[in-house]
């Protein structure tokens, strides 16, 4: 079962709606048992950086908890952003710090948010993008940015390159969203799910 | 490269999409959901339903419809009409929309706008704008209308657009009365007079016809995205054809897809 963790952040109907339509069986929750008992554990999210405030504490351990034990885990768009070490956005928090780095608003040259469909520059291996066209098209929604890292697989150009998708072992980010993401989202989900 | 986005709109009576020129002479023009099914595969980039009766009877009519349509749609769904309190929005964001579009009680009280974005955020949030153009002397402005162009408000819709954008909203929707259903071209003027008064997306709409519509409003009216009824419904153009026209055109779009 893959858990989709509630913390209150949007979107989480459209993911799971996403898995029911690839067949796969998932739940959006927030009891720390059942994500710890989770086969994969997805962090969705959009909006603003703070909303991470409601993982503190046991949700957040349960996450982690699972990560010792190698499940995958899927951040989407703000959950991304929140295996990161920080933002910008919110300085005065913390993220997982799965992924080193700091999400940081758009340079004033190109309009914020970064709104509509982008096309993802694949580099490196990477089990999520596999069968992915190469310059697939993406819809993101975001006003804040993680940087190019060593784990990242998949570039966006907006104001400059930023990290669209990361990748190192079981842990996975993506800032666009898979679920809006029409055939190359599904596609990218199924991969996960697939795991 | 950041694609310029084609929107297919759905404008919906009592659980039925149609289309009207200039606001009214509605004619029926099919099932929302099969329509926003059919739109997603052809290539729209988005969705839009618009609930133009809204009646207090219909509420429930439109969420059944936003529920079906959005159960098999994986691009963004936005829902717009008769969202006047974020108790509103909070149904049909529940029933799967991922954007909501407000108009009127937005003009009538502009703190809806924050509310719902800092519940949702605001690439929740779209503020649509009906606008006429006024002459006067040897000057042109734009006046924003409420309750589907029926009611004069007072404002500019250049004034508002700003207005709305400090409130919270994450785009505009920008419809040119004087051109819905006309099928002859957007206001261009419009369009870009509003696209420079603000640093958010703006979406044009009314009178898309053909192909080369949609090249004069990416690249005169400097929008980053249109939307289109009947030409889509009616099959006058497919949406694959115009995609692949815009992209030997010049413009960035999202093809194949």
């Amino acid at each position: 079962m893959i858990a989709i963790v509630d913390y209150q952040a949007g979107n989480l109907a459209s993911v799971r709606k996403a898995f029911d339509h690839l067949g796969y069986e998932s739940a959006i929750t927030a009891d720390p048992v059942e994500i710890a008992r989770a086969s994969k554990i997805v962090l969705p999210g959009v909006g603003n950086f703070e909303a991470t405030t409601a993982l503190s504490g046991p949700l957040q351990d349960a996450v982690v908890k699972a990560i010792d034990r190698q499940i995958p885990v899927l951040g989407i768009c703000l959950g991304m952003q929140w295996m990161f070490e920080s933002s910008r956005e919110a300085p005065q928090l913390r993220g997982l710090g799965l992924f080193a780095g700091e999400c940081e608003k758009f340079p004033v040259t190109v309009k914020s948010p970064h709104v509509g469909w982008n096309q993802l520059q694949v580099g490196g291996a990477s089990r999520l993008l596999r069968g992915l066209p190469e310059h697939a098209f993406v819809y993101f929604t975001h006003s804040y940015r993680a940087p190019l890292v060593a784990a990242t697989v998949g570039k966006c150009e907006y104001g400059g390159s930023f990290s669209a998708v990361v990748e190192r072992g079981d842990l996975f980010g993506v800032q666009f969203h898979p679920e809006k993401s029409g055939t190359a989202g599904l596609h990218l989900l199924c991969n996960f799910c697939e795991l | 490269m950041l694609t310029k986005r084609i929107i297919a709109c759905l404008d919906v009576n009592a659980g039925r999409v149609v289309k009207g020129v200039q606001f009214s002479d509605l004619r029926d023009a099919g099932d929302p959901a099969a329509l926003a099914l059919t739109h997603g595969r052809a290539g729209a980039d988005e969705v839009v339903l618009l609930d133009i009766s809204a009646t207090y009877e219909q509420r429930s009519t439109l969420l059944d419809v936003v529920r079906r349509t959005a159960r098999q749609l994986f691009i963004p769904f936005t829902v717009g009409g008769g969202i006047r309190s974020l108790d509103d929005a909070a149904a049909v964001f529940d029933a799967g929309a991922d954007k909501v579009a407000v108009n009127s009680a937005a003009l009538a009280d502009p703190t809806l706008i924050g509310r719902i974005a800092h519940r949702y955020g605001s690439q929740a949030v779209i503020v649509a704008i009906d606008a006429l153009r006024v002459s006067h002397g040897n000057g042109l402005s734009f006046g924003v209308r409420a309750t589907g162009g029926r009611d004069a408000t007072g404002r500019g819709a250049v004034e508002w657009a700003g207005e709305a954008e400090q409130s919270g909203a994450g785009e505009i929707l920008l419809t040119s009365i004087d051109r819905d259903g006309m099928r002859d071209g957007f206001d261009c003027e419009l369009t870009r007079a509003v696209v420079n008064a603000v640093n958010i997306p703006v979406i044009a709409s009314g009178g898309a016809g053909a192909a080369g519509h949609f090249v004069d409003v990416f690249r005169d009216g400097r929008a980053d995205a249109a939307l289109a009824a009947s030409i889509f419904h009616l099959g006058v153009t497919p949406i694959g054809d115009l995609k692949q026209e815009l992209q030997a055109a010049g413009i960035p779009m999202r093809w194949p897809c």
